[in-house]
């Protein structure tokens, strides 16, 4: 170790470092513009001078490749060094006077401008750094540039000005440059071709060495080993010298690993319909012809623009852009024939996002049917027409032109009076379907499962999780193309039954973590230790963390400041419970990274050194400083002082908080035996626990009871059938039909219900709610149905199908309307299951007696899914007539001595059409059942359907808000059965979250109520999401129920008198802050 | 008079406290650091569970301490973590501007944004634009000494 002074201050150094390596780690400033920790030193740039004073001399020279010497004395800075620093600079600036790197440094150094004439021209911006040229043959070991002639004629050029074939492109020259002056086209023979990232949707560059999308998990870089140049041919290795852990390992291999396992899921995803490039849709070939992922991304607040909607031509924003359906679906050209479901939601979703982010912007959608079947979707539908207008346009759009000279694009379509039109655009944005990922077949080869003839997992038409080899199930579009809600629900199915297989083993593989004994602290003045971390460079690079910690310990309560390199390493950890246990340490500060990733590891530490965890605050000095104020180390050293100091005063408030524990009552309550209570009950006994199962009727069954006809060749009934047996043989369920809830009290893992059964109340104790009480058919009022007993809804007409009723044979024609009690202003959503039911019925009527004509009256056809091709496409094959007409011009039916008379207008071929039926099937949709009664018991919302609702529509699909109580089947919204077998499977699983557990535990930073203080003015009764706080009527206060209290603090802000207070967020917390900060 | 007075605006850094919730705001102010975007050095962040817990009365003793602006970030409308905090807070805070503005205080100092954990270049914007309308408003006058 050799001492050298640099500015009057003494640093310790290595022998063999350079004056300026010193500097640099000190973050002592010395500007340079030719360094590069890959790239020997070349001292061209001379901007790095330094007085350098030995034996009495003084000179000044380049600190860049100035080794360091024992008792040398080093000055940054003087009159004579800034001079001529200055003049070095003005004429760089001279020579290109757009450069940010230039400017920046020009800026550190206070020169604003050059005194010398400016060049203009872009080949003349090359400083001669020398960078480009060393990093080239040092670092890539290529040399495929280097400097020719000499003064004022000296340029850096690939050997005789000639393009190289030597150069990989690789592009190490130009991202070195301080200039930006390279062009790697007039460089190399090869076309430089850049990475593009596939998060972005190819929109922006990524690196070789990268994270592949914000949320990855782990997140942390990875090599790209198609791109990086090590791994193609040894060179580079540039990023080692950044990576102060030396976390880089060039040499990992795949390993193979065996793991003992009891069940697999699949959910490999699907893929994303790429539209060949050039056709007549443009794309690839008009550059603001986008796919909607491409959109998507643009759209995003952390994509590639920053949400700044542009046109990829020019950058300009566009005016109006067009959305168009069905790319990659329904479309037998590309062998999708089925409809990928998801397009319809997502388009509207991209169009009134992106009239929120650009006001005034044009949104049209062409489309054939609009397929917003999911909950609560029709609504959003009509909100995108009516409050955002997003006009909606019922044409498929063969082909698109582009003007050569303004760029935009002509979109043909046919308007509602079957006209040609053609419409121009800034942008289209291509709808693009799914199709099944592209490893799929090998990963169904290896796992030996069947895929189905779209290439998707085939799997049962009920039991939709299940694949074709047992033990190994599937979940989400790797099975049929599907949107979030029901990848979730299909996921939490798919862990049910996985976890059926192997319920034995539950928990065999958890090792308990042993802590010592906590330490009692509720007597001693606070000890607080702060720990600052350097985090490498990444902190101590920018914030004096020598002055935070003067400044720290200086605060109250501070026994010990101390600093570390990383204080998340293992030893770093190591020393901070030796101090703890030195020193007597009874509260925490780490200032480092952000508590979001890091805060459990140094609570673990805590606890580890007999702490109690929340006796530890965590100050983010990396992420929501350093990383954010580069440029301004003094504000950010000042700015973390404060934050420091106010990590400080919180932590010196904190209180020890205990986590209590509560027994769990490992048993359910279904409420509901149909096909969703019977499939919950079913699941979750299979999982080994018990279920209370009470059914209102004193049959099991429910809707599904009039269900006759399967889509394939499968038989509902029979489902029905060995589900009904199963459920009344299992030994886990005890069943009550013709039962009724009488209340339900408790919370989660502990409810005591009184079912009523029998003529006699039972009291039942249980850890978990599903509520699967199912809906109804809706009885339809308007066209004539009550008239004429050839008027029939489609169940009827189901039944009769099934049972191959005599008439069949005889019908001649039969109309079927489509949305009745569905879409309309009583039921202003789409009941999912009708438009497929009819063409189901449709067909085997067909099948049975192929003279009779069939017409489908309808508004869209929303067979979605494979349903598109197995129905729809089926049925139009054997000869189902189907006829669009308007919401507003409805059928009309007229009965005149028991003969039906159907008018309605054809809203395609624009003309009025008089049909005469032997029947008129009604397909009616489905509607809540008497749900509130419940709800209101249960504490759980409904929406304003008067179905319930959950928890989050995409993450909580199958849960309440509330903990312990869960959702499935008709109850959550209409749904075919085997989406509600999913669904109840789903719940089950869910469910199996808490009695898997035997214990609850309370605490955290929840709710707490001083009972002394409290005046019972239920405010916070009122406000708490949770139903966490009681109100005790003997006592007048309100009790905190710290199992349901998920720590919100919103009964803290609203308590007039301050006594509810959050648990390690009290006010005094707060307002010390506060305070602190503002000092 | 004013033109005095426009000068030490312009000259005056403004310190922000920043009430920021732990599951989306926070989230997107890490962001911001993760992605590298800077912004100025002037805000104070105090992390909460959720923007519903944040009582008036925080609010209030920062504008009386001196703080030049608060900023009370929350999830987006729909996405609060504790299903419906971020609406608490925005009912809190319009009825805050009003009290204030009767009491004679300025209410432009109080800020309520939705920020996501995905949108750590609106955190950014969202600081930078507080700055810039804040060195317009000049120095909370709270903080000089009170002449009675």
């Amino acid at each position: 170790m050799v001492m050298i002074t640099i500015d009057s201050k003494e640093y310790e150094a290595i022998p063999g470092e350079t004056v300026l390596d010193v500097a640099k780690r000190n973050n002592v400033f010395i500007p340079t513009l030719c360094h590069h920790p890959s790239v020997e030193p070349y001292s061209a740039c001379r901007l790095c001078v330094v007085g350098v004073t030995q034996k009495g001399w003084t000179k000044v020279t380049a600190s860049c490749s100035l080794l360091i010497k024992e008792g040398m004395e080093i000055k940054t800075s003087s009159p004579r060094i800034d001079r001529s620093r200055k003049i070095l600079m003005e004429l760089y600036l001279a020579r290109c006077p757009e450069s940010s790197e230039l400017k920046e440094v020009a800026s550190k150094l206070g020169v604003d401008s050059s005194r010398f004439k400016t060049y203009t021209e872009p080949n003349e911006k090359c400083i001669l750094c020398g960078l480009c040229v060393n990093v080239c043959e040092q670092v890539m070991g290529v040399g495929a540039i280097g400097f020719a002639n000499r003064g004022a004629a000296r340029e850096v050029i690939p050997p005789f000005q000639e393009h190289s074939d030597v150069c990989t492109t690789c592009g190490a020259c130009a991202f070195v440059c301080p200039t930006q002056c390279i062009d790697l086209s007039e460089i190399s023979t090869q076309t430089p071709e850049p990475l593009l990232s596939d998060y972005d949707a190819g929109l922006a560059e990524r690196k070789a060495v990268h994270i592949p999308f914000p949320q990855a998990i782990p997140n942390v870089p990875i090599i790209d080993k198609d791109a990086c140049m090590y791994a193609l041919n040894g060179t580079c290795k540039s990023c080692e010298n950044f990576c102060e852990p030396e976390a880089i390992l060039y040499d990992q291999e795949d390993e193979d690993i065996n793991i003992n396992i009891g069940s697999v899921i699949l959910s490999p995803g699907a893929d994303v319909y790429e539209p060949p490039e050039g056709d007549s849709l443009g794309y690839g070939l008009y550059p603001n012809v986008l796919t909607s992922l491409e959109f998507e991304r643009m759209l995003s607040a952390s994509g590639p623009f920053q949400g700044h909607i542009k046109r990829l031509s020019d950058g300009e924003e566009p005016k109006k852009i067009a959305w168009l359906q069905c790319i990659g679906s329904r479309d037998e050209s590309c062998d999708h024939k089925y409809c990928s479901s998801v397009c319809c939601m997502y388009s509207i979703k991209e169009a009134v996002i992106a009239k929120e982010h650009l006001p005034g912007l044009d949104t049209h959608i062409y489309f054939m049917d609009m397929r917003t079947f999911g909950k609560d979707f029709e609504r959003y539908y009509e909100r995108a027409e009516d409050e955002y207008g997003v006009v909606f346009r019922r044409s498929r759009v063969p082909r698109i032109e582009q003007n050569r000279e303004t760029g935009e694009l002509s979109v043909r379509y046919i308007n509602d009076n079957g006209d040609v039109e053609i419409e121009s655009y800034d942008m289209v944005v291509l709808a693009v379907g799914m199709q099944p990922c592209d490893t799929l077949p090998d990963l169904a080869s290896i796992v030996n499962v069947n895929l189905n003839g779209y290439g998707f997992i085939e799997v049962d038409p009920y039991y939709n999780v299940e694949t074709s080899r047992s033990g190994i199930y599937a979940s989400g579009s790797a099975t049929e193309p599907k949107d979030i809600p029901e990848s979730v629900i299909e996921a939490s199915a798919a862990a049910a039954i996985a976890a059926r297989d192997i319920k034995d083993a539950r928990g065999s593989e958890v090792t308990t973590k042993e802590y010592p004994r906590e330490r009692d602290v509720s007597n001693e003045f606070p000890r607080t230790g702060v720990f600052l971390c350097h985090c490498g460079i990444n902190i101590g690079g920018i914030i004096d963390i020598q002055k935070v910690k003067e400044y720290v310990q200086r605060l109250p309560y501070v026994a010990l400041a101390d600093d570390e390199t990383f204080s998340c390493s293992q030893d770093s950890l190591e020393r901070i419970k030796e101090r703890i246990n030195e020193l007597g340490l009874n509260r925490i500060v780490v200032a480092s990274c952000t508590p979001r990733t890091h805060e459990p590891l140094f609570q673990d530490t805590l606890r580890e050194a007999g702490l109690n965890p929340h006796l530890f605050e965590m100050v983010n000095l990396r992420d929501q400083n350093s990383w954010v104020h580069r440029d301004n180390p003094v504000l950010a050293t000042e700015k973390a002082k404060e934050t420091v100091a106010m990590g400080v005063v919180r932590v010196n408030e904190m209180r020890a908080v205990s986590h209590e524990k509560f027994p769990v009552v490992q048993k359910a309550l279904v409420i509901g035996g149909g096909i969703s209570g019977m499939s919950s009950a079913i699941a979750l006994s299979d999982q080994g626990f018990d279920v209370y199962l009470i059914e209102r009727e004193e049959e099991l069954g429910g809707l599904s009871r009039d269900v006759h006809l399967g889509i394939g060749d499968e038989d509902p009934q029979k489902l029905l059938e060995e589900m009904i047996s199963k459920t009344t043989e299992h030994e886990n369920i005890s069943l009550y039909t013709g039962a009724i809830l009488e209340d339900i009290d408790g919370y989660v893992g502990n409810y005591t219900s009184r079912i009523s059964h029998e003529g006699t109340t039972e009291t039942i104790e249980h850890g978990a709610v599903v509520v699967a009480t199912g809906g109804e058919a809706y009885e339809p009022t308007e066209y004539s149905y009550e008239d004429s007993e050839n008027i029939i809804t489609q169940k009827e007409f189901e039944k009769d199908l099934a049972s191959g009723k005599k008439y069949l044979g005889d019908l001649k024609e039969v109309v079927m309307i489509q949305c009745v009690g569905s879409r309309n202003d009583e039921h202003p959503y789409c009941s999912r299951i009708c438009c497929s039911n009819a063409i189901k019925n449709a067909v085997r009527l067909k099948e049975n007696n192929p003279d009779v004509s069939v017409y489908v009256l309808y508004r869209d056809i929303r067979t979605y899914g494979f349903k598109e091709d197995s129905l729809y496409r089926k049925a139009r094959g054997k000869g189902v007539f189907f006829i669009k007409f308007d919401e507003n011009e409805e059928p009309q039916v007229d009965l005149k001595k028991g003969k039906i008379t159907v008018q309605t207008k054809d809203k395609i071929l624009q003309r009025d059409m008089i049909l005469n039926p032997d029947k008129l099937v009604l397909s009616v949709g489905v509607v809540p059942g008497e749900n509130t009664a419940l709800a209101q018991q249960l504490k759980v919302p409904l929406n304003s359907d008067g179905f319930y609702s959950e928890a989050h529509m995409k993450l909580r699909p199958v849960e309440f808000s509330a903990d312990g109580i869960f959702l499935c089947g008709l109850a959550h919204s209409p749904r075919f059965m085997d989406e509600a077998i999913a669904q109840a499977r789903a719940a089950s699983s869910r469910a199996a979250t808490i009695l898997s557990k035997e214990y609850l535990e309370t605490g955290g930073s929840v709710a707490n109520i001083a009972s002394r203080r409290c005046a019972g003015c239920k405010l916070c009764v009122n406000i708490c999401p949770y139903d966490a706080l009681d109100y005790d009527e003997e006592k007048r206060i309100v009790i905190v129920n710290e199992i349901l209290c998920q720590g919100c603090g919103a009964c803290a802000a609203i308590c007039p008198s301050g006594t509810a207070q959050q648990n390690s967020f009290t006010k005094r917390q707060i307002m010390s802050m506060i305070d602190e900060c503002i000092r | 008079m004013s033109e005095e007075k426009e000068k030490k605006n312009e000259d005056f850094e403004p310190k922000i406290v920043g009430f920021l919730c732990n599951w989306c705001s926070y989230a997107g102010a890490d962001l911001a650091g993760t992605s590298r975007i800077q912004y100025p050095p002037n805000i104070r962040v105090i992390r909460v569970m959720c923007s519903g817990s944040v009582d008036s009365v925080y609010v209030n003793r920062a504008l009386l301490e001196g703080a030049d602006a608060v900023l009370i970030g929350g999830c987006h409308p729909g996405d609060c973590h504790y299903i419906n905090g971020n609406y608490k807070a925005r009912r809190k805070m319009v009825l805050l501007k009003n009290i204030l503005t009767t009491l004679g205080m300025e209410p432009d100092r109080i800020w309520l944004r939705w920020i996501s954990a995905s949108e750590g270049q609106k955190f950014a914007d969202t600081v930078k634009e507080i700055v810039n309308e804040t060195k317009k408003l000049g120095p909370n006058p709270m903080k000089e000494k009170w002449n009675i």
